[in-house]
């Protein structure tokens, strides 16, 4: 019942957005312009209902309904209630009905909150969302029906992959679809803007909160899905280039570019068409990415849901959608008169620059990606991996953190060198004396000695923009950009710490054999089996004593899953303030030795902190950017309410 | 890149990124529709073996030098295992039933000790003509293979004519048999 009720609702949702994406699209046109009025609340109710959807499915997962075909293969019943829960995002149908959700929901806010565009064009992006919907609505309807029964319920159910029974699963997608999805907002405002030519600062301001609020959740999902990788597939890394992170990477890097320009858009007027451009490609992003991982043209080690008629249609709404809204852009981009001017030394060509390297990073990562499927096309098979990607990307990332860390003290439209002599000096030196020290204490490879130069003096340049402001005075958006900026300078020192300082010891143990880990002294003291809700496994007792301090107990261990059947490892991690002692346990040899894994690995975890930090700093962009427009919707209906009071 | 529409007309700048998504379709459409085949094979297939000399691995058998495969005769299987791989162990009556047949097995052992060797040969069979000792993976490197075990067909000029990837399975002897056929 629930099941059939779930796909009524879905069809209804799907319906108002055909209601939608028509009215809005007449009520363009003078003659029928009164049916404006019908598009908001259509877009309100289609989000409720597929909300309704959803949360249909959540239960039938809750409940293990084993006659639900999707269920009984992808659940069952003795799974922990937190996996029930993740396991109907954790499968193809059940994350495109949460992508649909997730986009009808946003559109649904966007009619409901949204006051500061003109209506014509408010209501062209409304109808531009619905008709983005309506492509995942036909795709779940028609290719991919999450409530689908089976003609007999199942006794029990498939189970889920074990490598997705972890905590970091239940909360990864769905803060990385919030992402990916509320890009789409971004898409759609572009896609109005263009439709009624109306691109100006009102429009980057109306589009900026979205973008960054989609962005915020980007990176914690980028981020939170490094360190799920790091930690459960146990190969101590914590960046593969694999096509599904540079599936997530890319909308990420098109939509921080596109968060720049809309500043330069909402402050001055500048780079119109370019900001309408990026927010029609960080969409586009997502949906290519979500193509090249659903549809198994790119064979990656942790593509879940691959099926090459599901990439036909993913691929005819990318046709459609993308290469609609690029004509779009094509035809009226001309149209959109020139923004204002400004001088090559000025706050606009610093971001212009952070812009045009943010691009040349994604180009990068797309034709990386990319490039097996180019070069199998002409017979020649490849791999590409980080010795293209690291040092590839790298010739835009470093120039780009470079600019980036003088962009925020300069000014808008017009600056002078003098001024900023100091800003630059302290910074530089900063960096130079990082490199000269690294390079006579340690001598690592060449990036990651830049990198450790690099993040200091990024990291005192990123709080610069302070210096001489009254601190309590200061908006949020400059607590934002400070904060986010330092996060990639602590990200960064992450990143190259690791490379430059990792080490691994790999050695085949009896209990009781001890082993010298960088400053570690670790000693196998025992394996024993241990029992989860849903496995066994063998768990290892390491004791870990930093320095010849007190020892610490670890516990790596190799589980076992029954439904269905899998091994994953769990690896251990002992987090200091310097770094992490990362532990796994591996098969017992012939001679009953075991295997153990050791990496230390100095200031690591600095890398997920850093990402945290840029996320806080969106965070705070964001509440200071909300607060303000309440203010001013606020101070506006006083003044129409003293109007209204004195005109009677 | 200031404002990508220039004040003499609309520039040819702003169909960039639709003409780029073109390509981009082209090429999906390409790879989704006539995929190439997936298996990777060895860029060293029809190139000679390069010039290797290795020392013997086992105390009953030679070690195993290119001028070996050179001497023309018939094609003969290159084994690359080791003692701490278990995939070899599974693969071992695989190469019996080979060496049963008459093919002449040479092997190449990677990062393994003499005593490790002698214990495995022992315990899974000894198929090998001659076994070398690899003991930093130089040779696994020159011949262009990735992983333990892997196996190659080397006709009688010393040309590397096949390469198997992973162990030998039951129903993979007919293609190995065939490919050292073909070899002839």
């Amino acid at each position: 019942m629930i099941a059939e009720l779930g796909l009524a609702v879905l069809w209804m949702a799907a319906a108002l957005a055909v209601l939608q994406l028509v009215a809005g699209a007449l009520s363009l046109r003078p003659a029928t312009a009164h049916l404006a009025g019908v598009v908001r609340p259509v877009a309100i109710l289609q989000g409720v209902l597929v909300a309704c959807a959803f949360a249909a499915l959540i239960w039938l997962f809750l409940s293990t309904d084993l006659s639900v075909k999707l269920v009984a293969e992808n659940s069952h019943s003795a799974k922990p209630f937190i996996f029930k829960l993740a396991g109907t995002w954790g499968n193809h149908e059940g994350s495109m009905l949460m992508w649909v959700t997730i986009m009808s929901l946003a559109g649904g806010f966007v009619a409901l909150i949204e006051k500061r565009l003109p209506e014509n064009t408010l209501i062209a992006t409304l109808a531009g969302q619905a008709f983005v919907s309506l492509g995942f609505y036909a795709f779940l309807l028609l290719a991919s029906n999450p409530f689908e029964r089976l003609p007999e319920p199942a006794p029990e159910g498939a189970g889920l992959n074990p490598l997705l029974q972890d905590i970091g699963l239940a909360f990864h997608p769905p803060t990385l679809y919030v992402g990916y999805v509320g890009l789409s907002i971004a898409f759609s405002f572009a896609v109005g803007a263009l439709v009624t030519r109306d691109v100006g600062p009102a429009f980057a301001r109306a589009m900026r909160p979205w973008v960054l609020g989609a962005w915020i959740f980007l990176t914690l999902g980028i981020t939170a899905g490094s360190y799920w990788a790091y930690y459960t597939l146990g190969w101590g890394g914590w960046w593969f280039w694999d096509p599904v992170e540079n599936a997530s990477l890319m909308p990420w890097l098109a939509a921080t570019a596109l968060l720049h320009s809309c500043s330069v858009l909402a402050a001055r007027n500048a780079l119109r068409t370019w900001t309408v451009m990026l927010g029609v490609v960080a969409f586009s992003m997502s949906m290519v990415g979500t193509f090249l991982v659903r549809s198994g043209i790119l064979t990656s080690v942790h593509a879940f849901a691959v099926d090459p008629t599901r990439g036909s249609f993913i691929l005819a709404l990318l046709a459609i959608y993308i290469g609609g809204a690029l004509l779009l852009f094509g035809l009226r981009a001309s149209t959109v008169t020139e923004g204002a001017r400004f001088a090559v030394l000025s706050r606009e060509s610093s971001l212009v620059f952070n812009n045009v390297m943010l691009c040349g990073i994604l180009g990068i990562v797309l034709v990386g990606t990319l490039y097996p499927l180019l070069t199998e096309a002409m017979g020649v098979k490849v791999s590409v991996g980080p010795p293209y990607f690291n040092p590839v990307s790298a010739v835009f990332a470093i120039p780009m953190m470079m600019v980036m860390a003088v962009g925020p003290v300069l000014r808008w439209r017009e600056d002078k060198g003098g001024r900023i002599t100091w800003q630059v000096a302290v910074p530089a030196l900063v960096s130079a004396v990082a490199l000269l020290a690294v390079e006579l204490l340690f001598a690592p490879n060449l990036l990651p000695a830049l990198g450790l130069a690099l993040a200091p003096g990024l990291a005192v340049a990123s709080v610069q923009p302070l210096v001489g402001r009254n601190l309590r005075r200061t908006p949020l958006p400059i607590y934002g950009m400070v904060i986010g900026h330092l996060g990639i300078a602590v990200a960064l020192f992450g990143m190259a710490s690791e490379g430059a300082f990792s080490t691994e010891r790999l050695a085949a143990m009896n209990p009781g054999d001890s082993q010298q880990v960088g400053p570690f002294k670790v000693a196998l003291q025992d394996i024993g089996p241990v029992a989860g809700p849903n496995w066994t496994a063998l768990e290892a007792t390491v004791s870990a004593s930093y320095a010849g301090g007190e020892p610490t107990v670890l516990h790596p261990q190799a589980r076992t899953f029954a439904n269905p059947p899998g091994n994953r490892t769990e690896s251990a991690l002992l987090t200091r303030w310097n770094g992490q002692l990362y532990a796994v346990l591996g098969e017992e040899g012939d001679d009953g030795r075991w295997q153990m894994r050791f990496w230390w690995k100095p200031f690591v975890p600095m890398i997920w902190y850093g990402g945290a930090l840029v996320a806080l700093g969106g965070l705070l962009a964001l509440l200071g950017r909300v607060a303000r427009d309440v203010k001013r919707l606020v101070a506006i209906d006083k003044i129409a309410y003293r109007r209204e009071r004195q005109g009677r | 890149m200031s404002d990508p529409a220039p004040k003499k007309g609309p520039g040819l700048a702003v169909w960039l990124p639709l003409g780029l998504f073109v390509g981009f379709l082209a090429l999906v459409v390409v790879g989704l529709y006539w995929p190439a085949d997936r298996e990777v094979s060895s860029a060293f297939i029809g190139k000679p073996l390069p010039a290797f000399d290795l020392p013997p691995a086992s105390d009953d058998r030679p070690g195993l030098a290119t001028a070996q495969f050179k001497e023309g005769g018939k094609p003969r299987l290159l084994n690359v295992f080791a003692s701490w791989c278990f995939p070899c162990k599974v693969e071992a009556p695989q190469l019996a039933a080979l060496a049963q047949q008459g093919v002449e097995i040479d092997g190449v052992a990677i990062r393994d000790r003499k005593e490790d060797v002698a214990g495995f040969l022992k315990q899974y069979g000894n198929p090998f003509k001659r076994i070398g000792k690899d003991d930093l993976s130089q040779v696994q490197l020159a011949i262009g293979s990735s992983g333990v075990p892997e196996t190659f067909v080397i006709d009688g000029k010393g040309i590397i004519r096949y390469q198997h990837i992973g162990d030998i399975r039951q129903e993979d002897i007919p293609l190995i048999l065939r490919k050292l056929a073909e070899a002839q």
